[in-house]
């Protein structure tokens, strides 16, 4: 893919939503934007990693905030542009490209608005290969990169530019002021160089999400089944991801609760055919490990997706209810993602639900 | 005694119930003007049941009128929208997404205006009236009407859209304007989505009430009318002229309590087969359990109060194929009685089926006498295993629950089925959507964030639960009968004081019932 263009907006969304791991909200809403400029006749241009000089200016664009907020109060375009403005005047150059800091769920479709604003292209990679709740919580981060100073701003023009110790600062710092900010903010962080870019990033994940969307997609017109559309793009995907279903089963039980500021809660499914057989999936806004009695299945950052039985649909945990048949996907994330730094950042062990990570197609 | 009519695409149905039993019903085509339809079953069914209109309490009628109204983009009105948002959710325009069809059938003209509120209450910015007055003046030289606002969090503080509202009605005293708080939950786009919507059913919805009332007028029934919405509960008339949009999916939802009541079965399985389709849903303590997920009502997004219905392909009018290996999804729909062959038609249907399996008394059995038994065989199998499919998708445990069959299409299966602890036809099952119309709740509904850190969960949902029954009680409902039915938890990440999001819902029953 070299252009996103209206015919591949569906798959790229529902891509997102399944790289999103039940988190990284729902990109309904960034969708419409999206769609929105696209039928103005603009065509948002994908470029690969290495198309870009070592010396580029590289920005990540994203937004900052609930879920839940961006549905009422919606993504803000003219904003995030202007976060993106601001930080090339306090780097004294001009951006190159545009990189999604993360690529599921909302965040994956940002750039490609910002881009339409802008026209800078956007490079097909992410800081994150999926969603995660914090803004340290990025492989630009793990591999070096600074993500102050991060620009948070919001419609009214309220512009915070926050220069903190460590990665970790400055995700808490520009959590509150994006509280005040009425728990949105449009940031632009992490500005690096093109070699920086090359170096750290998660690579192909547009792509990547695209594609998903469009195994999915081409299953249901086929009328094959959805499920093994998926098994077989990763198979053969350009990465050779391991992928597998790890459970069919209904939702049978569902816990949520706020600890901490934080969405956490439980899942359990239930397979359709054995009642005593079940599992259950730990979610802290994203899906964080699946466990069959006790013992896991597949745990983060590797890839915990819940897909509507019969359509795929992935569904986001907001999203989850009571009786939904659903299929348990689980899916390996690329090397980088998984070296000692990346676990001690985005593991199962900082996220405290295992005390060592297992790679999922380690797990029999 | 109390009347409850349940108005069709294709059917209208009436039922007078005395203390809780089913006198008299009827089912009969519905008619061009909905209120001369009204007026027929409610005079049959009286005859039939030689009452006299003064012994009526109440009378209920479910309609998919307006449904039907957006569907078929018929009698909608051309609209005004404002959002009351700027600086903030600017970046769609109103009605992104709709089909171009509708757009251009109610012709909007669009507005953003300063105001709204953050989710922890503060203002995005103060209304100002002055812009609001100049936008109207614009309306008004338009000759505009109807008109739809939404405010950034307006199921959180209605405050903002009320004070709109009074400014608007001061310059055009006759518009029709829907507030979003009144109509949506929490999600801009489908709530404004329902509350344009509403605007442009506004007209149609006083014709339609209106029709109702004299319908009941030229019968000589003086009692008080209620209008099914779509959560199962009623509304008054004059609630209707204002929301016509909440009566959406009241059809489902009347069947499935009808079904639960006929039963008397307050946890189960409930099928609805009708001509064409079959509606799967689930009853606990006898409300129909919600959708969760955003529905499309005409190709618009909202996210109304949806039962979480599955629909699947079989009906009475189903065509079979393949030797009776092939059950639907067409049908032959209303024509049932001319095409099927058992009304000496030419299309072998699933009546057919069913008649020729069961032995039923229906059309003229002999012209079934040549039909191939394995292709029976065959189409019973499909037929069950279509259903046991579509029960097995509704069921929240692996445990056998009980299921009610209703609706015309329910002699295609007489048999216990896989999954169902107990099969129950209840008596009167082909008019249950008119009996659940006839059931008379009413609800209070609290739907906001809360702080748990300030008062405690349990104390902070014992006085949402408060607030809520005594909606309820507003709306009607006499006061022992209130309880609290529902209460969802959505806990709101990375805010602090421990927010909630709580949805709490009490039911009760009319005063006069």
């Amino acid at each position: 893919m070299d252009k996103l263009t209206l015919d591949k907006i569906d798959d790229f969304l529902r891509g997102t939503a399944f790289l999103g791991t039940g988190g990284g909200g729902n990109p309904y809403v960034g969708g419409l934007m999206l769609r929105q400029e696209l039928e103005k006749g603009f065509e948002p241009k994908l470029i690969k990693a290495d198309e870009v000089d070592d010396d580029d200016l590289i920005l990540p664009i994203a937004n900052m905030g609930a879920p839940t907020v961006l549905v009422e109060k919606l993504p803000n375009a003219k904003s995030a542009v202007k976060a993106l403005r601001k930080m090339e005047e306090l780097m004294g150059k001009k951006a190159k490209a545009l990189i999604a800091a993360e690529a599921g769920g909302i965040n994956g479709t940002l750039p490609f608005i910002v881009s339409a604003y802008t026209g800078l292209p956007v490079i097909d990679a992410d800081g994150m290969g999926r969603a995660f709740p914090e803004l340290q919580m990025c492989t630009f981060g793990v591999y070096g990169v600074n993500c102050s100073p991060v620009i948070v701003r919001d419609e009214k023009d309220n512009e915070m530019v926050v220069n903190a110790e460590n990665n970790h600062a400055s995700e808490m710092f520009a959590r509150v002021i994006c509280m005040q900010m009425g728990t949105k903010s449009e940031i632009c962080l992490y500005p690096m160089t093109g070699k920086q870019m090359k170096e750290t990033s998660v690579h192909h994940t547009v792509t990547l999400a695209y594609e998903i969307g469009k195994s999915i997609g081409d299953a249901r017109v086929k009328g094959t089944d959805p499920l093994e559309g998926i098994v077989d793009y990763f198979k053969n995907s350009f990465d050779k991801r391991f992928c597998k279903l790890l459970f069919q089963g209904k939702v049978t039980d569902l816990l949520r609760e706020t600890t901490d500021g934080w969405a956490r809660g439980e899942v359990k499914i239930t397979s359709l055919t054995d009642p005593n057989d079940s599992i259950l999936v730990k979610l802290q806004n994203e899906f964080l490990i699946a466990l069959k009695d006790g013992k896991p299945l597949a745990m983060v950052p590797d890839l915990i997706c819940l897909v509507d039985l019969e359509n795929a649909e992935p569904i986001t945990a907001e999203d989850v209810r009571y009786g939904q048949r659903v299929n348990v996907i689980g899916v390996s994330t690329p090397p980088n993602m998984r070296t000692k730094a990346a676990l001690d950042t985005f593991g199962p062990v900082p996220f405290k639900v295992y005390d060592k990570f297992i790679p999922i197609e380690e797990i029999k | 005694m109390q009347i409850g009519v349940d108005v069709g695409g294709t059917n209208t149905d009436g039922v007078i119930l005395s203390e809780g039993k089913v006198l008299v019903s009827e089912k009969t085509t519905t008619t061009e003007d909905v209120g001369d339809g009204v007026f027929n079953i409610i005079k049959t069914v009286l005859t039939k049941g030689n009452i006299s209109p003064d012994k009526i309490s109440s009378v209920m009628i479910g309609t998919t009128h307006f449904t039907n109204a957006l569907v078929e983009r018929k009698k909608l009105q051309k609209i005004a929208a404002i959002r009351l948002s700027l600086p903030a959710a600017d970046s769609l325009e109103q009605m992104i997404g709709w089909p171009s069809d509708l757009i251009d059938n109610i012709n909007p003209i669009k507005y953003f205006a300063k105001g709204g509120y953050e989710v922890d209450g503060r203002e995005i910015s103060k209304l100002d009236k002055d812009e609001i007055k100049k936008i109207t003046e614009e309306i008004a030289n338009k000759n505009y009407k109807n008109i739809a606002i939404n405010s950034v969090y307006s199921p959180l503080n209605s405050e903002m859209e009320l004070e709109a509202n009074e400014i608007i009605k001061n310059i055009i005293p006759d518009a029709n304007i829907s507030l979003s708080h009144s109509i949506g939950k929490v999600g801009l786009i489908e709530r404004e989505n329902a509350t344009i919507i509403n605007a442009a059913l506004a007209n149609l919805a006083v014709d339609i009430v209106e029709s109702f009332k004299n319908a009941l007028k030229k019968l000589n029934i003086d009692a008080p009318l209620y209008i099914s919405q779509n959560d199962g509960t009623l509304m008054r008339p004059d609630k209707v002229k204002q929301y016509p949009v909440l009566t959406f999916a009241c059809g489902p939802t009347n069947s499935m309590r009808g079904a639960a009541y006929l039963s008397g079965i307050q946890d189960s399985i409930i099928v609805d087969i009708g001509g064409t389709t079959s509606d799967v849903g689930y009853i606990k303590a006898g409300f129909p359990r919600q959708s969760a997920i955003a529905t499309d009502v005409g190709g618009v997004r909202t996210n109304f109060r949806m039962p979480d219905i599955i629909s699947i392909g079989l009906g009475g009018g189903s065509l079979i194929r393949d030797n009776g290996n092939k059950v639907g999804p067409d049908s032959v729909g209303y024509r049932l009685t001319e095409k099927a062959l058992v009304f000496g038609g030419e299309t072998l249907t699933a009546t057919d089926i069913a008649v020729k399996h069961y032995d039923l008394d229906i059309g003229d059995k002999s012209l079934l006498n040549n039909l191939d038994e394995s292709t029976v065989k065959n189409a019973k199998k499909e037929i069950t295993r279509l259903l046991e499919d579509a029960v097995d998708k509704m069921k929240t445990s692996a445990e056998n629950v009980p299921a009610v069959f209703v609706g015309g299409g329910t002699i295609l299966n007489k048999e216990n089925l896989n999954g169902i602890s107990e099969l129950v036809i209840p008596d009167n099952f082909a008019v249950a959507n008119a009996v659940g119309a006839a059931l008379g709740q009413v609800s209070g509904e609290v739907d906001r964030v809360f702080h748990y850190e300030k008062l405690g969960r349990e104390k902070t949902i014992e006085q949402a639960s408060n607030e809520a029954k005594q909606l309820a009680k507003e709306a009607g409902a006499k006061e022992s009968s209130i309880e609290i039915n529902e209460i969802n938890e959505n806990p709101l990440a990375y805010l602090p004081g421990k927010s909630v999001r709580l949805q709490i819902k009490a039911i009760g029953d009319l005063e006069n019932y």
